[in-house]
């Protein structure tokens, strides 16, 4: 991931209540050429909050998504079956489609010749996915505020190691998301003030809130340090 | 490779036989061997591994070279995923673990020796012993069958052929014909697998014959996610599943593979399709390694190690552990405690306290997912559970879809939790 990413996420982190309207203006600041290669997809694709869905399928959460699996909207039989077998949007999968739509997904019916330059289709992903993350399976909650004392909580990274051999039975060590979003990777204070939110049911998930509740406080400052460190 | 590593481990058996402890020859390495490359074992080899960084030699033995997940199997049967989706291949761990992978049977273990023998001749020395064999069925337990009858009755309950004989039987049935379940009686692994498979095996049906019905044989007076199951099959497959429980004659059913009749309370009755599966038991090397005490072998929570010999762990389905349902998450939620506890033992690392947890999945129809989990702590008599939660009658659409997505991203999980 860019070292610019990495800095937004801090930036996005620190306040504990997300607004993804701040969010992406806070991206559109930058000089970044995202947003303008985004305007190939935008006649046809939204992205946001209130995203829907028009000619094409919204793109919020699309990290992780099952291929063809929003309810609603009317997919090639191509891409329902690429969904079926189990396939999902990811960095790999979405650079192939980008790079050639009909050669990745025979029977598409999304009308796009396709980017040839690698590095423009890896900017767009990281935009793309940077904004879709805020609208994702980890939805930007409005979490309680932590008390500083829960927060300053040392963790330790042996035992962080250990306690995250539960978590990655789904959550994946690589970051990846097929279905269950990433952990991997986030600074160390919305991590714990996440788990907090499951812990006291404020963020819904019968597995979390049942997780979270048999972890002690120590734990959970353990487990963040650990998958803060977890870079890929 | 597997020939030289014979030799060299026959070569060195007598030497680490004859030490007490292995740590006081420094230059060997404590040596792990592990029974069974399925849920619990690949994932203990690889945390093993992984985590000793070389300080601990791990072997893997297990007979097959693609291992096929029985979890997603029935979503194979049902048309969501293809047979190719649930192999997986030793490659990663042999190459990225270090982990030498051997295909073969275990065939008897000398536990005074601590020695294991293979089918193909070979013997393996080690330290720590994990079997994580899986199952094997009770003879008799259905009258009728055995398992010479697999191919005409199909178990399909060890994934692989098994699996792809029944899928092939199911879509040539004749049109309106009938599959017929034998259902397990507890415990056996997966509790809420055969229903899945009769959700899935309708969901099929439903589509490519749809005046087909489905006969299922329930010697149990209930069973996992029960009204869960039952709302869906009012809801998408109303009309097409009949379901005997104990009283009106699911249990003590007997079959005739030859003419494919199943006899319920004395009455033959013909069926197209017969999925017999057996009441249970651990993979027969347990038994032959000394440590079962019936049909199952009992295990310590807190470390996983067998309660008739300190040397050797069991996990998974094989293992009697206390309340944790014999499922693929459970097997690698016990591994990773047993894979802690074999390092701590062998080396001078940690030991934390055991922590378990288990969720499974299963799949109704279409994007209607539900699910079941628990915590578990260890106690002094067994694996205890903690709090859990089950999925709820009458969950809107979007939830369940939301349900689904998670069984995907949990499968991806643990295979790679698993494999690497
Ligand atoms: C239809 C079905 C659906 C299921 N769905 C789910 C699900 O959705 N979620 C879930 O968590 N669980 C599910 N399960 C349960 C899950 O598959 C098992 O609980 C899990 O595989 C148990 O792991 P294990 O390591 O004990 O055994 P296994 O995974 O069966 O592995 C045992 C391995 O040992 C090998 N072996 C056996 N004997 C020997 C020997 N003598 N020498 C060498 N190797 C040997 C075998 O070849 C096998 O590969 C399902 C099961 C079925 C049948």
């Amino acid at each position: 991931m860019h070292s610019r990413f990495c800095q937004f996420k801090k930036i996005l982190f620190s306040t504990v209540i997300i607004f993804i309207s701040c969010y992406l203006s806070v991206y559109a600041l930058a000089d970044d050429r995202g947003p303008k290669l985004f305007k190939k997809c935008k006649s046809c694709h939204q992205i946001g909050p209130d995203a829907k869905n028009s000619v094409g399928p919204h793109l919020n959460a699309l990290n992780g998504r099952i291929m063809g699996s929003i309810v609603g909207y009317k997919y090639s039989k191509a891409v329902e079956n690429m969904g079926r077998l189990g396939n999902s949007w990811n960095r790999e999968s979405l650079n192939k489609y980008l790079e050639n739509p009909r050669g990745f997904i025979k029977g598409t019916s999304m009308k796009f010749a396709g980017i040839t330059k690698e590095s423009d289709r890896s900017e767009l992903i990281d935009y793309v996915f940077f904004v879709s993350t805020a609208n994702a399976r980890i939805p930007s909650y409005q979490d309680p505020e932590l008390d500083q004392k829960i927060l300053s909580i040392e963790g330790d990274y042996a035992y962080g190691e250990y306690l995250s051999s539960e978590c990655i039975t789904c959550h994946q060590a690589s970051g990846q998301d097929n279905g269950i979003p990433s952990i991997t990777n986030w600074p160390v204070e919305p991590f714990v003030t996440a788990l907090h939110a499951y812990k006291n049911n404020h963020r819904e998930n019968e597995i979390m809130q049942m997780i979270s509740k048999r972890l002690s406080d120590e734990e959970i400052a353990s487990l963040a340090i650990f998958f803060n460190s977890l870079n890929n | 490779m597997t020939i030289n590593r014979r030799h060299f481990i026959s070569a060195s058996a007598g030497i680490t036989a004859a030490m007490s402890a292995p740590m006081v020859f420094g230059a060997s390495r404590p040596q792990v061997v592990i029974i069974g490359g399925g849920a619990g074992g690949a994932t203990a080899a690889r945390y093993i591994a992984k985590d000793s960084k070389g300080a601990i030699d791990v072997t893997l033995v297990e007979p097959t070279r693609s291992y096929y997940t029985c979890f997603f199997s029935n979503l194979y049967l049902g048309g969501f995923k293809d047979f190719d989706s649930i192999g997986h291949t030793y490659g990663k761990l042999a190459n990225d673990y270090g982990i030498n992978v051997v295909h073969d049977w275990a065939v008897d273990v000398d536990s005074n020796g601590r020695t294991v023998a293979l089918a193909g001749g070979g013997s393996l020395s080690y330290d720590k012993l994990i079997l994580s064999p899986g199952i094997d069925f009770v003879d008799g337990s259905v009258p009728g069958w055995d398992l010479s009858s697999q191919n005409k009755m199909p178990h399909s309950y060890k994934a692989g052929s098994q699996t792809q004989l029944l899928n092939a039987q199911i879509e040539n049935m004749k049109s309106g014909g009938t599959y017929c379940m034998v259902a397990p009686p507890n415990p056996y692994r997966c509790p809420p697998g055969p229903y899945e498979r009769v959700s899935m095996v309708a969901h099929k049906l439903k589509k490519m014959n749809s005046t087909a019905k489905i006969l299922v044989l329930d010697p149990k007076p209930k069973f996992s996610k029960q009204g869960l199951f039952e709302e869906g099959w009012n809801k998408h497959y109303a009309g097409m599943i009949e379901y005997i429980g104990p009283d009106m004659g699911g249990k003590g059913v007997e079959v005739r593979p030859d003419s494919m009749e199943v006899i319920i309370d004395g009455t033959p009755e013909k069926v197209d399709v017969c999925n017999v599966i057996p009441a249970m038991k651990a993979g027969k090397i347990a038994e032959l390694a000394g440590v079962t005490d019936g049909n199952w072998a009992p295990t310590i929570a807190h470390t996983m190690q067998s309660r008739k010999n300190s040397d050797i762990h069991v996990l998974g389905d094989a293992a009697a552990q206390g309340d944790m349902p014999k499922s693929g998450f459970s097997a690698n939620s016990q591994a990773k405690v047993c894979a802690m506890a074999v390092r701590a033992a062998l080396t001078d690392s940690k030991l934390f306290p055991a922590k378990f947890s288990n969720t499974c999945w299963s799949l109704v129809d279409t994007n209607n997912g539900i699910k079941v989990g628990a915590t578990y702590e260890a106690t002094d008599e067994k694996i205890a559970k903690i709090s859990g939660f089950v999925s709820k009658t009458g969950e809107d659409a979007a939830l369940r879809k939301a349900t689904y997505e998670e069984s995907l991203g949990w499968y991806s999980g643990i295979t790679s939790d698993m494999f690497g």
